[in-house]
Parts: structure tokens; C-alpha cells; sequence
């Protein structure tokens, strides 16, 4: 494919990830913190942002690893590990780099970080990224596509929840119950999107 | 041996009733609710995760001693990852349209917090054995879940159980719930199935009150 296809490719791939293919409403990556970080639309703002960053980010160290290490030792197999570790790696290394240079942002997304290590959203998108054999800069479309989605899908699940918080909820369905139903709601809804892209 | 046997029903209530993985500690839901649309599926998948949680549990109890504190989390994931690439090679070689339904899934078992969940709060600080136990009743208990929601999403939605059709559901006479192999499906019926489960414990709660 030349260049221009390339990159109107990447456009559509970056638009699909955030609305027709969410990665948190169609693929269920990423429940665990959305259930338990979308309280509040201050942390779950602050949670996403850093999502954003880190998953657009390993998705394009992965690619490298995986097209330019892994491919020529023939080592497909070992690519969970090595994912693991380049997340885990630049996870730390951001936070130290955070840390020194602006204490702000530190004290505000400083706590997340840690978190995101274990967010299978993360790990999720750079698997995805191999089995679908995305080029480079497609890699980046879907990154940050499915990242943004996983951002706007927290922040509208939080500003919900803020506004059910003190309505009459049945005991057994408060806190993971109810938060389910919504996102279901919100699966339905994003559903009524996949008409915007049939033609592909 | 007495203290053994009771001890170890202690271990066995606690993970499939008590404390279970999927409406107690709500862990782990993000990898399988994708796989949950086929009970075929389903099962393969359950049996990676009963696998891959007993040995890595008792594997990290085994460790305990010799893992410097704060290098733990990496080398309990990099356990978790031994498992899994051992699960994910296995199902390539000996049945591989099965590993390519499943997707990016079986990976993310890595990633299943329920599994580091347990090696944190029980493997690190237990003997192997009733570590192995641990992770082996908590993975059943996950697994039993999640058969009951495979198991509607695929007669309503699909008419069939592990791809036999069901006689009502896949006659004429059934509108297929289409809603249910689709995502939204999977939030409402583990939803559905928290709500169930919590209020029957927290009625026997009350009742022992």
C-alpha cells in the first residue's frame, strides 16, 4: 500500500477504535479500573489522560519490539513477556520522569501510573495490533483511537455514577451491579454507531 | 489431619461462595466477558485460568522467601507469563482454530488481575500447597460465573449449547435475543447475575444476625 492509503487507512482505523470498536465496550479491556476508578470525574479524567499517553506510546515501542526483534530471532512466542516488560518499563520510567521535571502533574496522575501496569487494555491494544498485522503508522491510529475511547467511556461512566450517588439503589446491585447495567446502556448506545463506517 | 481437611474446605468455600473472584471481589471480569458468548469458549478458556492461577500461586508461595520485596511485582508477572506462553504454544499446536477464536484472550490472562490479585493477598504469604488450593478453588469458583453466563448468552442469543441446537430456542417459535451474543449482552447478564448472588448473601447474612 503507498502512503497516502496508508494513512487514510490509519484515519479509519483511529476513528473505529474510539467509537464503532471501543476497546472497553466491545472488548471488555480495562473493566477492572473502570469499575473501580470512575467515581469520581476528577480521577477518572486524570486516569484516562494517562491511559492515553502510556497505551499510544507502548503500542508503538511494542510494534518496534516485536518487527524488529522478535520477527528476525523468531521468537513470536516470547512476545508476552517482552510486552510486559516494555510496559512495565516505561510505566516506571514516565513516573520517574514526571517526578522530576513537573511535581504537578506528579501529584495529579502520579498515583494512576502504577495502575496501568496491570490495565489489560493496554497489553490488549499491542496484542491486537499484532494478530490484526497493523503497519507502523496504523499502529499509532489504533493506539490512540482506542485510548481515547477507553478515555471518553470512563469519564461519561463517571459523570453518571456522580449523579447516582444518592439515588435508591437495590443493596445487591449497588457499586459493581449497577455500574455493569450502565455500561451496558453505554455498550447499546455506542452500538448505534457502527453504521458511520460500514462502508469499509 | 482433621485441622488439614477443614482448613482446606475453609480454602474451598472462601473461593467459590464467600469471597468468589466474580461478585465479591469483581476482579478479573476484563479478559473472559469477551470469550462468554460460546460455552465452548468458555470452557477452554476457565480451564487456562484454573492452570494458570493454581501453579502460579503455588509458584510465587514456593518463591516467597527468595523475591526481594520490591522486584515482586514483576517477577509474579513474569510467573503468570511462563503460564500462560504454556497454555497459549499448547493450544496453538493441537488445536488452533480454538486459539484463533479466542483471540488476543488467552494473553490476557497475564494480565487478569484475579490471578495477581491472589498471588498478592494469599500466594505471598501461605505455604504452596494451600496456595495451589487457593488459586484452584478461587479459579472454579470464577469459572462457575461464568459457565452460567455463557450458558444463557448462548440459548438466548444463538438457540444452541456447545453448538447442539436447544429444541425451543432454535425453533420458529423463538425470536432470537440477538442483544445477548452482542456486548451489551455480557454487561447486563453479569449484572444480572451480581445482583442475584449478592442478595442471596446478604440475606443469609442477615438471617445469621
Amino acid at each position: 500500500m503507498n502512503g497516502t492509503s496508508q494513512l487514510s487507512y490509519a484515519f479509519i482505523v483511529f476513528v473505529s477504535a474510539i467509537f464503532t470498536q471501543n476497546i472497553l465496550l466491545t472488548y471488555f479491556l480495562g473493566l477492572c479500573p473502570f469499575i473501580g476508578v470512575s467515581r469520581e470525574v476528577k480521577t477518572a479524567f486524570g486516569l484516562g489522560l494517562a491511559v492515553i499517553f502510556v497505551m499510544t506510546s507502548t503500542c508503538l515501542l511494542n510494534w518496534l519490539a516485536y518487527h524488529y526483534v522478535l520477527e528476525p530471532l523468531n521468537l513470536h512466542f516470547f512476545r508476552f513477556i517482552l510486552f510486559i516488560i516494555i510496559i512495565a518499563a516505561f510505566v516506571q520510567f514516565v513516573e520517574m520522569v514526571i517526578e522530576r521535571t513537573s511535581p504537578l502533574l506528579y501529584q495529579r496522575l502520579g498515583v494512576f501510573l502504577p495502575l496501568i501496569t496491570v490495565n489489560c487494555a493496554i497489553l490488549g491494544a499491542s496484542l491486537f495490533m499484532v494478530i490484526r498485522e497493523y503497519s507502523f503508522i496504523v499502529t499509532f491510529g489504533y493506539g490512540l483511537g482506542s485510548s481515547i475511547g477507553w478515555f471518553l467511556a470512563i469519564i461519561a461512566m463517571a459523570g453518571i455514577r456522580q449523579r447516582l450517588a444518592n439515588d435508591r439503589i437495590p443493596r445487591g446491585l449497588q457499586g459493581p451491579g449497577i455500574t455493569l447495567i450502565i455500561a451496558g446502556l453505554m455498550a447499546l448506545a455506542f452500538i448505534g454507531f457502527t453504521g458511520v463506517l460500514s462502508g469499509n | 489431619m482433621k485441622k488439614g481437611q477443614s482448613q482446606k474446605t475453609a480454602i474451598a468455600t472462601d473461593g467459590l461462595w464467600k469471597n468468589n473472584p466474580v461478585f465479591q471481589q469483581v476482579l478479573g471480569i476484563c479478559s473472559t466477558l469477551a470469550v462468554t458468548n460460546l460455552v465452548l469458549n468458555t470452557v477452554v478458556m476457565c480451564f487456562a485460568l484454573i492452570f494458570t492461577l493454581s501453579l502460579s500461586s503455588c509458584t510465587v508461595s514456593v518463591l516467597r522467601k527468595f523475591t526481594p520485596r520490591n522486584i515482586r511485582m514483576m517477577v509474579e508477572t513474569l510467573i503468570i507469563a511462563f503460564y500462560v506462553i504454556i497454555v497459549d504454544v499448547v493450544l496453538r499446536a493441537y488445536w488452533p482454530e480454538m486459539s484463533s477464536n479466542l483471540g488476543p484472550y488467552v494473553g490476557l490472562i497475564i494480565t487478569n488481575c484475579i490471578i495477581m490479585g491472589r498471588c498478592e493477598a494469599y500466594g505471598n504469604s501461605n505455604p504452596p500447597a494451600k496456595a495451589f488450593w487457593d488459586g484452584f478453588f478461587n479459579a472454579l469458583g470464577y469459572t462457575l460465573i461464568l459457565l452460567i453466563i455463557a450458558t444463557f448468552r448462548e440459548i438466548l442469543g444463538m438457540g444452541t449449547f456447545l453448538g447442539l441446537s436447544v429444541p425451543y430456542f432454535s425453533g420458529p417459535n423463538w425470536d432470537k435475543w440477538i442483544i445477548m451474543v452482542m456486548p451489551p449482552g455480557a454487561f447486563f447478564m453479569l449484572a444480572i447475575v451480581t445482583w442475584i448472588f449478592r442478595s442471596i448473601q446478604t440475606a443469609g447474612e442477615d438471617k445469621a444476625k
